[in-house]
């Protein structure tokens, strides 16, 4: 039981890390019909970002209200550098190739994805990179018998509110209303007033922002990060999204979670060495049951 | 009229291309024909991938798991059972096209994007399975070595560079000439259909259900033909080769070159396997500049670099027979 | 439109030699009973019952979201009834699949055209013959010369086809990129490519001006001398009224009328429910 809590505990963090990722596919997804296949490396590029911050912010702080507000300050960073990448991407390789369908931005997406990746081993190297170890004290609670890292609680914590304030936005808003219509039919939408080029624009800044932010707690989680590491973690994230029925936001965010707890409870109860094939062999079991994940609606194709 | 001379005065860029092909080996050194052999592969598969993509719009990303099931098919047979390299290639078509059927029968109902991730996963399924050597049989992350060369019986063995140059470039070319019967037969137009309107070809009678599982199966059998050839040239298989990545790397020679276009693809497979050998000198920078090229291919050629062309040839052959009633 | 009218006479596409086709001898073609569709909790049809006499024009009629168009999408099999039977040659064919439904006969057009759009012409024609040759994979690729010869064959078909409705002239061009009249017409060649008994076309004068609805309605007449049976949803009241000889009405998801098209022109219920929303749907034209 112990055992149990504890692989809950660390399936729901690394599912809050899908959870962040997977929304900025889904909430592309949502409102151009596009996987964004350079997300992963958009996740990458954050987490590098956070990484020469958190270095060169060590090297000038060191009291722990100091650390604390630089580890802010650099998810922070990374969110504004990444979301502003996000846009750079979608004006690039992506808007110029919405006209000629969906295939060509598929293609294009691959392409940012192996830009992006490359870029990061030119600038960074291309060997594994150590996170700083002391940006959180390597604290150790127990509670009911249950062991959980200080850095998992600042973790959970964090990408719990930022996953609320997203949810948030996105259902209780008008702002969150026009995206939810856009992504349901975007023509409608936009005959309905809906101002298509600002919902865009918000979804290429924040998923990706979002994706940044994530980028960097996964950086302080594992403590190592490397320049391919974005294939690994979108590959995983999109899958939540699936899971969760994409397009769909709240949908992506119980994909996200529930793909980490799978994967841990996969690996202590099945094989750590078969973990991924147990979480991809979730995944098709659910689509075929569901084809249209959990959370997705059946929708009536109109003829 | 001679029909034999017409057809090459009509076909005349394609005699070039394969005098090129069949000279050029005999002028470049080893290194070069490998190279130009790697291209071959990708022909292959690019046109494998095609028949499931190009012809039918179903998003595989997962293609390269068929070709895996076909080249560790070959590796453990061969080296467990010493089968003959030239037995097993029917045998790994087999064994793909049987893996495509399984698993694709209850999930090819799944529209697009579902589709899409559901390949990635089988793709991965496979390729973590074999690193994870199950019965002790696919030699995990290392993977199996060992396996002979090609043979066709006494002196006759595949064994130099230049020789299986032919041999892919000459299954290569027979996959060409039976993908082209295809697209002109009413297989080829129901999965073009599939493609323009699932509903629509629903209801011209054509069962949409059994065509696309056709073209899963028949484009996992072409993989498993190139993971044959490419286990016995290479004489070693490991799961590394066969990673998402080359995938995706398929599904662009697919899109670069132009949907359900057979030179397109030719094209398209070229550019990604000889682009990063030219590129070679400026090292770690090539794949920075091959990322940036999909990119700006896209932009300005959406459509492919050869899109394919549609029917006249169909009409013609009207035009001639019946010239006096044309309205 | 129609030059080729020596074609007339004859039927459309021969029935190959081996190929069985059930003789029809009763007098309705086709018949509903007690069909339902349900979408959630909205019963878009109800207990419908229809009747669609053999060598006639017969109409659906009604207000829009009457349940019309899913009537003939659940008698083609797009989608699946939740009860009732669809007879047809004396078979229920309630729950089969459309692939199934149009090699039995019954072929269809759609609301909103829904070509192969980036084929052209003679291959969506050639397409419409899928359900009635039959080679397969391995004599394709080989092209054995049966396939050659069947081949052949379904492009002569297409082409008289495609001349039947004067679309020939534009054989190779892709579908998309002929207009919109032009495109109804190949939607109905391509149907009756598969030699059907019955054609079911949704709505097809709509999006057609004055003259090119009045060219097809007299080239529906002229397949009534083919052995065809012809089921329509119309919306233009006097386009259905000169060439139907039987009308059905129906309003949310019931029928409400049926009878020769005179006798629903004078039917009350029929000008409460429909005529009246006709009249407001013209204003906003």
């Amino acid at each position: 039981m112990r055992i149990f809590l504890e692989q809950m505990l660390n399936g729901l963090t690394i599912g809050s890390f899908y959870a962040l990722i997977a929304l900025g596919y889904s909430m592309v997804y949502g409102v151009m019909k596009l996987i964004n296949f350079a997300h992963g490396d958009l996740f990458t590029l954050g987490s590098y970002l956070g990484f020469t911050l958190l270095v060169w912010g060590n090297a000038y702080v060191t009291s722990h209200v100091g650390l604390a507000g630089g580890m802010i300050a650099a998810m922070l960073i990374a969110a504004i550098g990444i979301g502003t990448a996000g846009i750079i991407v979608e004006r690039i390789a992506y808007r110029p190739i919405y006209p000629a369908g969906r295939l060509p931005a598929v293609v294009s997406a691959l392409g940012v994805s192996i830009f992006l990746e490359n870029i990061i081993m030119v600038l960074w190297g291309p060997r594994y990179q150590a996170y700083p170890v002391n940006v959180v004290p390597t604290l150790r609670f127990e509670i009911g018998g249950i062991h959980i890292t200080l850095l998992q609680i600042v973790i959970l914590i964090f990408s719990f509110i930022l996953l609320a304030i997203l949810y948030y936005i996105v259902q209780k808003t008008t702002f969150g209303a026009a995206i939810r219509a856009s992504a349901l039919d975007r023509d409608t939408a936009a005959l309905m007033g809906i101002n298509i080029n600002t919902i865009i624009f918000f979804v290429f800044a924040l998923g990706p922002a979002l994706g940044g932010t994530a980028g960097v707690m996964v950086g302080m989680y594992y403590r190592q990060i490397s320049f391919t590491m974005g294939w690994n973690y979108g590959l995983k994230a999109f899958t939540a999204t699936i899971l969760g029925g994409i397009g769909n936001i709240p949908g992506a965010m119980v994909g996200g979670l529930l793909l980490g707890i799978f994967e841990m409870l996969g690996s202590a109860y099945i094989s750590t060495a078969y973990k991924d094939v147990f979480v991809f062999l979730i995944l098709i079991l659910v689509l075929i049951f569901r084809p249209r994940g959990l959370l997705g609606e059946k929708v009536a194709e109109k003829v | 009229m001679k029909p034999n001379k017409n057809i090459i005065l009509k076909n005349w860029p394609i005699f070039i291309v394969i005098i090129i092909l069949s000279v050029s080996p005999f002028r470049m050194n080893n290194y070069w024909i490998d190279v130009f052999f790697f291209f071959g592969i990708y022909a292959l598969l690019g046109l494998s991938l095609n028949i499931v993509l190009g012809e039918v719009g179903l998003f595989d990303l997962g293609h390269m798991g068929f070709m895996a099931i076909g080249a560790y098919t070959t590796a453990i047979l061969n080296t467990h059972f010493g089968i003959p390299i030239i037995f097993l290639m029917p045998v790994s078509a087999l064994a793909a096209a049987g893996f495509a059927w399984l698993v694709c029968s209850p999930i090819i109902h799944l529209r697009g994007d579902y589709l899409c991730i559901v390949t990635i996963g089988m793709g991965e399924i496979v390729r973590l399975t074999l690193i994870n050597n199950p019965f002790g049989i696919t030699g995990g992350p290392n993977g199996v070595f060992g396996i002979d060369f090609l043979s066709f019986g006494g002196p006759l063995v595949i064994d130099s560079s230049i020789e299986s140059y032919f041999v892919i470039w000459i299954v290569v070319g027979l996959t060409i000439l039976a993908l082209i019967n295809l697209q002109r037969s009413r297989i080829g137009r129901a999965w073009n259909c599939i493609r323009e309107d699932e509903i629509a070809a629903e209801s011209t009678g054509i069962d949409v259900r059994y065509y696309k599982l056709l073209a899963f199966v028949l484009g996992a059998g072409l993989a498993g033909i190139a993971g044959n050839i490419y286990a016995s040239k290479l004489m070693i298989v490991s799961p590394e080769s066969f990673s998402f990545i080359e995938s995706c790397m398929l599904f662009c020679i697919v899109l670069i070159g132009g949907m359900g276009s057979i030179p397109g693809i030719i094209i398209g497979s070229a550019a990604v396997s000889l682009f990063p050998e030219i590129f070679r000198a400026f090292a770690r920078y090539r794949m920075l500049i091959f990322g940036a090229a999909m990119v700006i291919m896209m932009v300005f050629r959406p459509g492919g670099i050869w899109p394919r062309k549609r029917g006249s040839v169909e009409f013609k052959s009207l035009l001639t027979k019946a010239g006096e009633d044309n309205v | 439109m129609f030059k080729d009218s020596s074609l007339n006479t004859e039927k459309l596409v021969e029935s190959k030699p081996g190929e069985e086709r059930i003789k029809i001898v009763q007098k309705i073609a086709l018949e509903t009973q007690k069909l339902t569709k349900k979408f959630g909790g909205l019963i878009a049809v109800n207990n419908f019952d229809l009747k669609v006499n053999r060598g006639e024009i017969s109409s659906l009629i009604g207000p829009n979201g009457a349940g019309k168009t899913t009537v003939f999408n659940v008698i083609t099999g797009l989608y699946q009834g939740d009860g009732g039977k669809v007879i047809f040659k004396g078979e229920d064919l309630a729950g089969k699949k459309p692939h199934r439904i149009i090699a039995k006969g019954i072929a269809r057009t759609f609301q909103n055209i829904r070509l192969f759009s980036n084929m052209t012409c003679l291959e969506n024609v050639m397409a419409g013959q899928h359900c009635r040759s039959k080679e397969g994979t391995w004599s394709s690729i080989f092209r054995t010369s049966y396939q050659k010869k069947e081949e052949s064959e379904i492009r002569k078909i297409a082409k008289r086809l495609l001349q039947r409705v004067g679309l020939w002239k534009f054989g190779d061009e892709l579908a998309k990129n002929i207009a919109y009249g032009n495109q109804r017409m190949l939607e109905i060649a391509r149907a009756l490519a598969s030699n059907p008994d019955l054609l079911i076309l949704d709505e097809p004068s709509s999006g057609l001006n004055d003259k090119e609805s009045e060219d097809l309605m007299k080239f529906l007449k002229s397949l009534l001398k083919e052995n065809l049976t012809i089921l329509l949803i119309e919306h233009h009241m006097n386009v259905v009224m000169g060439i139907s000889d039987w009308v059905t009405v129906m309003d949310e998801g019931k029928k409400i009328a049926e009878g020769v098209p005179e006798d629903i022109y004078h039917n009350p219920l029929v000008i409460e429910a429909y005529l009246g929303k006709e009249e407001e749907e013209e204003e906003e034209i």
